[in-house]
């Protein structure tokens, strides 16, 4: 068990390494940010001290060793655009990416589960294909346009929900928070759904995959011999045996989500991380850049690797499937 | 899978096809048959792009100011012949469609035939070689796979970008895509290439043929291949539709085709910004159409992932 521990904890510390070495490679490759920052006119001795404030100057493998050293102190230095501290304003934004993920994740069990459990009990009816049908729609439906054309009809058309921003927030001292206002309220709905879509459908499959399975299963008929009621057959015995799944999938697609809410932060101008991003990319701020793609991957890394530790506290078969 | 009516005449390639189990679970399934004619009108209408579009939405000399913000024909103020309208430059919105169109079903090919391709080559070495090559290639894919595919394909775009001479940047933009598209996606290929590759390795009739002293690379590619692609052509039709998907993705976000060739995405992007001015075709129409592509990939991929599944039958 140790042992496995181990090597789960040393892979994924090697994902990360590769992660931020692929993060630096190609970001020191790309352009010179020195000419981005200052103006035609600055001159030589302008140049080489932004140079050396910004470590530039130092041979490639020195930079990266410096750079792996302090973003593991969580120091990912200024912006090249905005001078500010990186860390700093990726912490500022990291409440509003989560709370949409929060909310969404939310959304996508509230709905997705009954859908799932309603299509397994009755396989044949109309509105079961109806739902069937409507996944396969929800899955290749891209998040952006789901997005835009939320904002059509609530925001353009009807009126009902803002299109954009995140309405009034909150400052709890170390975390902002839009879920106490009424405007902050409304504005998270549109951008949620739009998120929780894809979710839902998933959700909702693999719920109807495993109801499938286990309603199948002897303890299901014996329940049934004892003439327990069908309602309580489905939803006490029979959707608590499907729920592991449902959870550790949650659990694996929240760190998706959060790389995923990027796209939707941009269609409804949501102020998170992935919006920041976004917005360097544009100007080529490179430590902005490397340090989302970092913590991004460290959520995805720290959240399967759990899940996976887990999956062997469970399931000891899984102990000796790792070479 | 086929009975010969006549013993002198072997059917044909095609008469086989419309004997075997595939095409008769085509046949019976409504919804396939269905997408196939909605994704077949969709490309051959955006491949006829050029004959069919009222204009050349890249010739900036046919472009008319007072044809500007048009409404679609059915609307009060639409105009022959722009019958879904036209965005704030006076370019139909129809004729961008259709060109759109082609650029993005062009990239998804383009992208699923480059990591089919490094896919196959990279899981046939890795399965049957095994040692080194194998635990390398496979601890690459782990990484990639570790990383959000938006996040990677985002990336590698803008990067290489950035690096493309300025007189390749238009022709080379739509490559840029392809590799960030494809980076991702090989290691799926190549991860089901290689677990069947490790299975069919061991059967007799690879020793046999080693025995006889076929080449590896004939060994891998004349007999083991042969053996890993039902799956693999199920990944690969949804992967097509996941390719679009990106593509147009990588598109709206800016970090994909230009607006001055404009896929799907970069239709939507473009007509996202006159959302709230009223004009709402300028954004619509792209998008719907970018939804019954994807939608009708999906359907086929589905139905046809159930109809090679062999447990299903």
């Amino acid at each position: 068990m140790l042992a496995f521990i181990i090597k789960r904890l040393a892979n994924a510390v090697f994902v990360m390494l590769s992660v931020t070495f692929l993060a630096f490679v190609i970001f020191s490759a790309v352009g010179d940010p020195v000419d981005q920052m200052l103006n035609e006119q600055a001159t030589q001795q302008q140049r080489d001290d932004l140079r050396e404030r910004l470590g530039l100057d130092k041979p490639f493998m020195m930079q990266f060793g410096t750079f792996v050293g302090r973003a593991a102190q969580g120091d990912f230095g200024i912006s090249f655009r905005n001078q500010r501290d990186v860390l700093d304003m990726i912490a500022e934004r990291f409440p509003a990416t989560f709370e949409l993920v929060l909310v969404a994740t939310f959304i996508s069990l509230i709905v997705g589960v009954p859908m799932g459990v309603i299509t397994a009990i009755r396989r044949t009816a109309w509105y079961s294909e109806a739902m069937q049908f409507t996944s396969i729609i929800g899955i290749s439906l891209p998040s952006f346009v789901v997005g835009i054309g939320l904002i059509l009809v609530f925001s353009v058309w009807l009126g009902w929900f803002p299109a954009f921003g995140r309405g009034e927030t909150v400052d709890l001292g170390w975390w902002t928070t839009g879920l106490l206002t009424p405007s902050g309220r409304m504005s998270i709905v549109l951008p949620a759904l739009s998120l929780s879509l894809f979710q839902i459908t998933l959700v909702m499959r693999l719920v109807r995959a495993e109801m499938l399975e286990v309603l199948r299963s002897d303890f299901i008929k014996f329940a049934r011999a004892r003439g327990i009621p069908a309602r309580s057959i489905h939803f006490r015995h029979a959707l608590r045996n499907c729920l592991m799944p449902v959870v550790t999938m949650t659990a694996m697609q929240i760190g998706g989500l959060i790389a995923f809410a990027l796209v939707t932060e941009t269609v409804f101008q949501w102020p998170g991380m992935g919006l920041l991003f976004i917005q360097a990319v544009t100007f080529v701020d490179v430590p902005i850049m490397a340090a989302y793609l970092c913590i991004v991957a460290l959520i995805f890394v720290i959240l399967n690797t759990i899940v996976d530790m887990t999956y062997a506290v469970i399931d000891p078969r899984l102990r000796g499937a790792e070479k | 899978m086929t009975e010969q009516t006549t013993p002198s005449k072997m059917p044909s390639r095609l008469e086989r096809f419309r004997d075997s189990d595939l095409w008769w679970s085509f046949k019976s399934h409504k919804s396939a048959v269905g997408a196939a004619i909605v994704l077949g009108l969709v490309i051959l209408t955006a491949f006829m792009a050029p004959l069919l579009s009222p204009q050349n939405p890249y010739d900036l000399a046919a472009l008319e100011l007072w044809n500007a913000e048009l409404p679609p024909i059915w609307m009060e103020g639409g105009q022959m012949p722009f019958l879904l309208g036209t965005d704030v430059q006076g370019r139909d919105i129809l004729s961008g469609i259709l060109y759109g169109t082609r650029i993005s079903i062009i990239i998804g090919i383009a992208s699923v035939a480059v990591s089919l391709f490094v896919g196959i080559g990279l899981g046939l070495m890795a399965g049957y070689y095994g040692g080194w090559i194998d635990n390398v290639l496979m601890r690459i894919g782990d990484v990639l796979l570790s990383i959000p595919i938006v996040l990677v394909a985002i990336l590698v775009s803008s990067v290489a970008q950035q690096f493309l001479p300025p007189a390749f940047r238009e022709a080379g933009v739509a490559a840029v895509l392809v590799l960030a598209i494809a980076m991702y996606s090989w290691v799926q290929y190549a991860r089901v290439v290689r677990a069947q590759t490790m299975v069919e390795r061991r059967k007799e009739y690879v020793m046999a043929s080693r025995l006889v002293g076929t080449p590896a690379r004939r060994l891998m590619i004349n007999h083991i291949l042969p053996n890993t692609l039902t799956p693999i052509f199920v990944a690969a039709t949804l992967n097509f539709g996941l390719a679009i998907l990106i593509e147009a993705t990588l598109s709206f976000l800016g970090v994909g085709m230009p607006p001055n060739q404009p896929s799907l995405g970069t239709l939507i992007r473009v007509g996202n910004q006159y959302l709230f001015s009223g004009s709402w075709w300028i954004v619509l129409f792209p998008s719907v159409q970018l939804c019954i592509l994807v939608v009708a990939v999906n359907m086929l991929g589905d139905w046809l992932r159930d109809a090679l599944n062999p447990k299903l039958r």
